[in-house]
């Protein structure tokens, strides 16, 4: 078959199996942390072993390396498909997968080491993030050719996202960590005090939004269609949330410094903007669950939708806790507790990680040309593994971190605060198990899947898809 | 804020609440389509992905409406819109001074009504005990702990040995000023390993727990001319530098060779913040007379 005629999907596969490996790995590094919260000696005095090393290493192995890699594979097959075309520059993706493994390695090395830039999701020091921004250019241009030579007139609606995504992203990772390098190993930022502050959360909340959010409704607005095999709910709808949802989604950073040395007008903003993000945010759920609704009975036979079903409605939870959250007088209690905590993992879990997994179930046998997955009563039991998991979280770290809110807050007759720090934390030792446990039962999910992806493909020689012809 | 950098917030802020506006108006102006084969909007990809077109949720638009007028509401009351204060008036700092004066309105008096009462009389009395213990487990647990015997590092308050002395004055001063206290490193003065151990050695010998052998003894010299300046030539240390007794056998920073090498090798330097400004006179002197009634 002339190479042309056919689709890259290499590419597709080598991320899609990174997906699974980087979501135990990152997963595994997460319990090891949640564990030593309850179990401060499990870091056995080693430096390279302290939560404060192995923290970020657990957010950057499961948003960039686990998150990352599903978002390479799902755009490189959702953008091909969608555009009847091969994926644009084989070696140029081939560089931007091998390219975004030896990062993700640098990570894993730096991190523990305590190379840092001190900065959260932008701890990596400036080499590595010169090397991120050349392979997200380098994932810019294989995306955005492949959308420029595509043989249908309309940009489907996943691409909107994805590309934006991209487009965002890009953007965020270059202004944020703009730096002045020392030595190999040591930069210090170009922005100072408050500005750093605001500079960072305009980052980190995009970052949220727009490679957490924007890029999942991406595989949201392909696989869900796809596996419920019926037509998007609202082309209208998704034209105003996907509108409304990026130029919101902008101003929301100033809510994480509420109460700081950041201007009032700026918490204001920050703070505005992410009520009015409510209901773009709804949007893209409202689009996915309408989607589904009317595919209901498939939800008895088939997990992978009863995934993308989960992980709408923590997407719709998430992003309403989100404002919320925002709001000045429920930040002062939620900030700096576990609230938050658990609010990032009910988005993190509950959507990133379930509409990734139920994406993956779906992507993988078209890749190896197979009807399914080896086991559907595998995805089965991953399913519940993980809805148990994620609920357990949520629900522990809502009661801790609210419980922790109250207790900072209690004030004794004479005006003293009336518990201690110390006994702040005993208080929380019991969700800390919780949480622990929680993790656990998601992380077992994930071995399960690794099995079943691992006798789905085992001994597999995928042969190429031919482009289809556009209707 | 400058005058161009509140226009320049101003009008985005503006900009983008109309770009809102003008989608949601968009989105809510075109008529249902339903649901029939025919209402899909005509595009197919991979050749089964459609679109249907049906309006969005009226619940949703509204939802969408209320928060934007809401958004706008919040604006004009509070400072957001550039260098627009708002129309309430308010800002963190006022509301910060706010609950301060509230606070002091309702806190101060139960504090005053032990401001006439004498040093060792407050270090008795069960109720400004009791006001003693409640500011003792705010702001002194975190280092000292909450039963007060401390942490390397951290002086116990509960065994009467005071590094920076125990009268109502010295511990009144400690609280509202905080204390800085220094150890130069030694290690090249003494001039070698061996002196360095000998020191160790000497150091410990004072309070009795090793033998004040030759080793020990040859080190008294050096003691005498460069550790007495503050810690005297007998040892028992001076409360207006912070030099600790050495011969209690009290140990701020641990007792082991280890530990006492490394004081004298690399220099301590241990920090006690002010609490002056925030706790204000009463409450610090119950504070202090709590802190005393501990080693009593």
């Amino acid at each position: 078959m002339d190479k042309t005629a056919s689709y890259n999907d290499t590419v597709v596969r080598q991320f899609t199996i990174m997906t699974v490996i980087w979501g135990i790995v990152g997963m595994l590094v997460g319990l090891i942390i949640a564990a030593q919260l309850m179990w401060p000696a499990l870091n056995f005095d080693l430096p390279f072993l302290t939560y404060s090393r192995l923290r970020p290493l657990h957010t950057n192995a499961v948003i960039f390396a686990f998150g990352g890699s599903a978002l390479f594979a799902t755009s490189y097959y959702v953008v091909q498909r969608t555009c009847h075309v091969r994926l644009a520059f084989d070696k140029l993706a081939s560089f931007t997968f091998w390219g975004w493994q030896v990062i993700i390695v640098l990570a894993a090395i730096t991190l523990p080491l305590g190379i840092t830039q001190s900065k959260e999701y932008a701890e990596l020091e400036w080499p590595i993030d010169l090397l991120i921004a050349v392979v997200w250019v380098a994932y810019a241009i294989v995306f955005f050719s492949t959308v420029a030579k595509r043989r249908v007139k309309h940009i489907y609606v996943a691409n909107w996202f994805y590309g934006a995504f991209i487009i965002t992203v890009a953007v965020l990772h270059i202004f944020n960590n703009l730096a002045i390098p020392v030595t190999l190993t040591k930069s210090y930022q170009i922005y100072t005090g408050v500005v750093d502050a605001m500079m960072q959360w305009w980052y980190g909340h995009n970052a949220v939004g727009f490679f957490l959010t924007a890029g999942f409704l991406g595989m949201m607005y392909y696989f869900v269609p796809k596996q419920a095999g019926r037509p998007v709910y609202s082309y209208r709808l998704s034209v105003v949330h996907f509108w409304s949802l990026i130029a919101v989604y902008m101003w929301a950073g100033p809510h994480h410094l509420h109460y700081t040395s950041l201007p009032d007008w700026a918490q204001t903003l920050g703070m505005v903007f992410s009520v009015v993000l409510l209901a773009p945010s709804w949007g893209g759920m409202i689009n996915g669950i309408m989607t589904l609704s009317g595919a209901w009975h498939k939800l008895r036979s088939d997990p992978i939708i009863k995934f993308m079903i989960v992980a709408l409605s923590f997407y719709g939870m998430s992003t309403f806790e989100g404002p919320m959250m925002s709001i000045k007088t429920v930040n002062a209690l939620s900030h700096y507790t576990e609230w938050t905590i658990g609010h990032v993992h009910s988005g993190a879990l509950g959507w990133v990680a379930m509409m990734t997994i139920g994406s993956v179930y779906c992507l993988l046998p078209r890749l190896y040309n197979k009807e399914g997955m080896y086991s559907t009563k595998l995805i089965d039991v991953h399913f519940w593994t993980s809805t148990i998991g994620v609920v357990l979280y949520a629900v522990s770290m809502w009661i801790a971190g609210i419980g922790e809110g109250l207790m900072s807050r209690q004030i004794n007759a004479d005006g003293t605060l009336t518990y201690a720090f110390v006994e702040i934390l005993a208080s929380k030792y019991p969700y800390y198990g919780m949480r622990l446990i929680g993790g656990v039962v998601f992380f077992a999910g994930m071995i399960i899947m690794a099995y079943n992806v691992w006798k789905t493909i085992a001994n597999e020689k995928p042969a190429s898809v031919a482009v289809m012809e556009p209707a | 804020m400058t005058a161009f950098w509140a226009w320049f917030v101003a009008i985005g802020t503006i900009v983008f609440v109309i770009w809102c506006v003008w989608l949601v108006s968009w989105s809510a102006k075109q008529g249902p389509q339903g649901k029939e084969d025919e209402d899909l909007v005509g595009h197919k990809w991979d050749g089964d992905l459609e679109e249907w077109n049906n309006p969005a949720p009226k619940w949703w638009l509204y939802l969408y409406f209320i928060t934007i007028a809401w958004g706008i509401g919040y604006m004009i009351a509070y400072p957001g819109i550039g260098a627009f204060e708002g129309v309430l008036g308010w800002s963190q700092e006022g509301q910060y001074e706010e609950e301060m004066a509230n606070a002091q309105a309702r806190y101060a008096p139960i504090y005053e009504g032990f401001a006439a009462m004498g040093f060792e009389a407050l270090a008795e009395d069960p109720e400004a005990l009791a006001l003693g213990g409640s500011l003792f487990a705010s702001y002194c647990t975190t280092c000292h702990g909450s039963d007060a015997r401390g942490a390397p590092g951290y002086p116990n308050l509960t065994d009467g040995d005071w590094q920076w002395g125990g009268t109502e004055q010295d511990i009144i001063t400690s609280i509202t000023n905080g204390r800085i206290g220094i150890m130069t490193p030694w290690a090249q003065v003494l001039g070698s390993d061996e002196a360095v151990d000998n020191m160790v050695r000497y150091v410990q010998s004072l309070s009795g727990i090793v033998e004040a052998d030759e080793a020990a003894m040859s080190a008294q010299p050096q003691f005498t001319t460069l550790c007495a300046a503050c810690h005297t030539p007998a040892g028992t240390g001076n409360p207006l530098l912070g030099a600790p007794n050495l011969t209690d056998d009290i140990w701020l920073y641990g007792s082991s060779d280890e530990a006492i090498r490394n004081a004298i090798v690399n220099g301590l330097q241990g920090e006690m913040p002010a609490h002056g400004e925030f706790l204000g006179e009463n409450r610090t002197r119950i504070l202090a007379a709590y802190v005393y009634s501990l080693s009593q």
